[in-house]
């Protein structure tokens, strides 16, 4: 059985001048042990999926419908009091600026300590034992020195470190990393992603990587899903779906991304730009754009339709035009 | 002899970092001050795209600012068509073939300006055009070379979307009809299609206007799209030099070598990399030697005792002790 | 015909017309500012015309109390003035010298506040000091100060013939510093954004980068201070004018009117200054409300 089952989310927020659908009839599953990355640009709503799932929409943003499962129950109507224990033991998060998941104010070793007691009811000593092998663990140099220094005494790559202890020492079974490299210089972003990937591989967690860089999602996640105007436009494993993209949306994508191996006279490029939630275009979402569009797309809404080895929201795989 | 439109020789520029007067006076501290460029030199022939490439606080951004002259060099010199950078930019006729695309479209415009006034600012700042028909035309031709719309003009940029505005910018910088553009990351806040857009667009440009660019990144692809000429920067200075097609085949600088090994790219799917390891050290206290040694494999006591000198082999310039004594 | 409907849409004016406080706030400032302004026209009474004052008419009670008379509806004050309408050309006066004084201090201080930021360094150092020092003694006291040295520089009758100039600059320079210091922020701030780059690049000079590109992008906190501190400033002139260094008893402003109140209050003729005294407060509570709602709406992170 999936860990995580998202079923049909729907977010709303309500403005003076209507409800705007910012996620809509969004679903997916997640495997024990499994990443999944989300991409897609600006706007498509993958942050909010992830804010959603985590219970930490800001208002006025709500789930208007469709239901969120951990491990077979409902979290989605959960209350605040409920949803702030399952954060942290059951479901881990780490956000692209580390500075807003530390509190600059306590050393890290507290911030550590008190998550493990919290949630594993550790003795004071035990959890600053297994606060001390996690900072190891992480690869923070000199850890039982440093435990008791402040966020602010880290460089950005180390802090970033220190989230991902922060974000695992209740041994969740999700973790939720929204672009947690994206704040990072590339070579640190490599050593962070490495590091992300041995230790959620090592505790069996199931990642949700949320994040705008597709070559991240290539060498990390098992399966991809690219998001489009707040509806997922292609899902499937993550070589198919960057080698052989279905979507005509994943096919620019991936084309319009300059590559290191090999230099080419233009990029692919997809014209104009994802609509803005007020005016999401009837039918496919993506046909103003799309170079292969046809009458269909433009008044019927294509639902995902499996594709080859992925599922594609777009009527070519309907069985021709 | 090629001709070059922006050369720079030992190029240093400091920058004090020193608490206030008082604070520094009461804790008794020295001045500190940071040396954000360090002896840094190149030249771009007209027509090419030189790059500087390197991660952040490594001084390629305080490179585009002193190659407009926002900044004065400490120490060396920076030549504009021919003429002390100084002296070109107190001429309108010169200066006037010079501008600049920055990194953040939401901040690079002014908000409170019509996109129309935004375009036009340079041809009225330089009096290219008098009569304000001739400047609505103008603008209204800038405006479609971008792949905007006329009409565009009488809106205000927060009526765009992010690469739009950047093609705005890029109209503003067409405006004055410069030889010479300074690019600072134009395309790292932008998504990935809309960077295809715009990174296409300024290499349209480039062909059509016969444009030189000195194209500032942190991304080494986008870099290798974009460059015919490449510099990779660490600490303030370029560690190696030559023909971009040249350094992305055969890098031979340990850092740039370690970079091209840890950046994730598409076609990596489900490989593991080794990535490089440790961190950029502050530049207000950066490593004796070579700055690099604290994180490359190669090091040996020299590297940490003596600064390398650039040597050229090949046609690539290279500040490497191991590279130089055939170790690497 | 197109801005006004565009006003209308706003999100400025929705943001105006969802917020109670707000709009009471505003209707009671109107109500001040309408009755000040208008006063000759809606005033029973003229309180300046010397000649029709009669100190017969002095210390009538409200109307609403026995003894009261219907002709002076909240009383009349010891020289027989009519009370409600020395409260609106009383009003009328703070109002003027508040507003006044408060121009002076945001063009004094906005100027003082772009060329510290923009131009940074020693200018700024020594600008900024000063302000430092202006801001550590009360704005009244600043003002007693200014108003103390010009009385003793001008000659007397110039004076009193500039008295409420006097008033006007008094308060003013009481109060640049803080404009200044948020100026100077918010300068910093836009100077180092890339639009002010692209306009440095092109080799604009720094006095027309300073008017035409940072101004107009600093002068949303502007408004809010300048809108508190109306308020302060109408205070600043009651409590010169309480001080008996203000404005002159035969032109009285609000201060004047409480100042002359205060002398009756325990011998029963209370109406005289507590009627100027809750028609001070409800300006100015209305009027700091009214800016806090405009901070507020001002500031983007707040929607």
């Amino acid at each position: 059985m999936a860990l995580l089952d998202v079923e049909n989310l729907t977010i709303e927020f309500p403005t003076r001048r209507g409800t705007l659908r910012a996620i809509d009839g969004v679903s997916f599953a997640i495997d024990p042990g499994e990443v999944l990355g989300v991409v897609g640009e600006s706007g498509a709503g993958k942050s909010l999926t992830g804010a959603a799932i985590i219970g930490l929409l800001e208002p006025p943003g709500r789930v208007a419908g469709g239901r969120i499962m951990l491990d077979g129950k409902r979290i989605d109507d959960l209350s605040q009091e409920r949803m702030r224990a399952i954060r942290g033991r059951q479901i881990g998060a780490i956000f692209q600026d580390p500075l807003t998941t530390l509190n600059p104010l306590y050393s890290i070793g507290r911030q550590l300590v008190e998550t493990i007691q919290t949630h594993l009811g550790l003795s004071d000593r035990d959890a600053r034992a297994r606060a001390i092998k996690w900072l190891e663990d992480v690869g923070i140099p000199a850890a039982r020195q440093r435990i008791d220094a402040y966020p602010h005494e880290f460089s950005g790559g180390m802090r970033q470190r220190v989230v991902i202890a922060l974000a695992l020492c209740a041994e969740p079974r999700l973790l939720i990393a929204d672009e947690p490299t994206t704040a990072l210089d590339v070579s640190i972003q490599a050593q962070i992603i490495a590091l992300l990937k041995r230790i959620t591989r090592e505790h069996g967690t199931a990642v949700m990587l949320v994040t705008h860089d597709m070559g991240v999602i290539a060498e990390t996640a098992d399966r991809v899903a690219v998001m489009y105007a707040g509806r997922i436009a292609e899902i499937g494993p993550v070589r198919d779906v960057v080698k052989t993209p279905a979507h005509p949306y994943s096919e620019g994508l991936m084309g319009s991304i300059p590559s290191l191996e090999h230099r080419v006279e233009r990029l692919r490029q997809i014209d104009g730009a994802m609509p803005r939630l007020t005016a999401i275009p009837a039918g496919c979402a993506f046909n103003p754009r799309c170079p292969a569009v046809f009458d269909r797309c433009r008044t019927e809404r294509p639902e995902l339709l499996p594709a080859g080895a992925t599922r594609a929201a777009c009527w070519l795989h309907a069985g021709g035009r | 002899m090629a001709d070059i439109v922006l050369a720079a020789s030992g190029v240093t520029r400091d920058f004090d970092v020193s608490r206030p007067w008082l604070q520094r006076i009461l804790a008794r501290e020295p001045r500190r001050t940071l040396r954000a460029v360090d002896g840094v030199s190149f030249a771009i022939p007209r027509g090419t795209t030189l790059s500087l490439v390197g991660e952040s606080g490594c001084g390629k951004s305080t490179v585009a600012r002193l190659a407009v002259g926002l900044y004065a060099p400490s120490a060396g010199d920076i030549s504009f068509e021919g003429q002390a950078l100084s002296s070109a930019r107190a001429q309108p006729a010169l200066r006037r073939k010079m501008n600049m695309i920055f990194q953040d479209p939401y901040a690079s415009l002014n908000p409170r300006w019509r996109v129309r006034d935004i375009v036009a600012e340079p041809i009225r700042a330089f009096a290219l055009l008098r009569s304000e028909k001739d400047i609505a035309d103008r603008v209204a031709q800038l405006l479609t070379q971008v792949g905007l719309a006329g009409a565009d003009g009488e809106k205000f940029p927060h009526e765009f979307s992010g690469g739009q505005r950047q093609r705005i910018s890029i109209a503003r910088a067409l405006s004055s009809e410069p030889d010479f553009l300074v690019c600072d990351e134009p395309t790292s806040a932008l998504d990935v299609s809309v960077q295809a857009q715009i990174l296409n667009l300024m290499r349209d440009l480039q062909q059509r206007f016969g444009l030189t660019y000195l194209f500032i990144s942190h991304n080494l692809a986008v870099v290798r799209h974009m460059s015919d000429r490449l510099g990779v920067m660490y600490l303030g200075r370029i560690v190696e030099l030559g023909d971009g097609e040249t350094l992305f085949r055969a890098a031979r600088h340990p850092y740039l070598r370690l970079l091209l090994e840890a950046i994730p790219d598409l076609a990596m799917v489900g490989r593991a990399r080794t990535p490089v390891g440790g961190e950029v050290p502050s530049p207000i206290d950066p490593p004796p030697g070579c700055p690099f040694h604290p994180r490359c494999p190669l090091a040996n006591d020299r590297c940490r005792a003596e600064k390398p000198a650039h040597v050229v082999a090949d046609g690539v310039e290279i500040a490497c002790h191991a590279v130089e004594e055939g170790r690497a | 015909m197109q801005a006004l409907a565009r006003f209308l849409d706003s999100d400025f004016l929705y943001s105006f017309r969802r917020n109670p406080v707000a709009v009471v706030s505003a209707l009671v400032l109107a109500i001040c500012i309408g009755g000040a302004v208008l006063a000759p026209l809606l005033a029973p009474y003229n309180p300046f015309d010397l000649a029709s004052l009669s100190l017969m008419d002095s210390f009538r009670p409200p109307a609403f109390i026995a003894d009261g008379d219907a002709s002076h509806v909240i009383g009349t004050d010891d020289q027989g003035r009519d009370l409600l309408s020395a409260i609106m050309y009383g009003t009328r006066v703070s109002i003027f010298v508040a507003a006044l004084a408060i121009a002076f201090a945001l063009t004094l201080g906005t100027a003082i506040g772009l060329v510290a930021g923009y131009l940074g360094g020693a200018v700024d150092a020594v600008l900024m000091r000063i302000a430092d020092v202006q801001l550590t003694f009360p704005a009244i006291l600043i003002a007693l100060l200014v108003d103390g040295i010009l009385r003793a520089a001008l000659p007397r009758e110039f004076h009193d013939r500039m008295e409420i100039w006097v008033l006007i600059f008094a308060i003013g320079i009481a109060r640049w510093p803080q404009f200044a210091r948020t100026v100077r922020g918010s300068t910093l701030v836009e100077r180092g954004r890339e639009y002010v780059m692209a306009a440095q690049v092109i080799g604009l000079s720094s006095r027309r980068i300073m008017t035409s590109h940072i101004l107009p992008n600093v002068l949303g906190p502007v408004l809010v201070i300048a809108t508190l501190n109306l308020g302060l400033a109408v205070l600043d002139e009651a409590t010169l004018s309480f001080l008996g260094v203000g404005l002159a008893p035969t032109e009285p402003s609000l201060g004047t009117l409480i100042r002359i109140g205060n002398n009756f209050l325990f011998s029963g003729e209370w109406w005289i200054t507590i009627f100027p005294g809750v028609t001070l407060a409800a300006m100015v509570l209305s009027i700091n409300l009214l800016g806090d709602w405009l901070r507020d709406a001002l500031n983007p992170r707040l929607r």
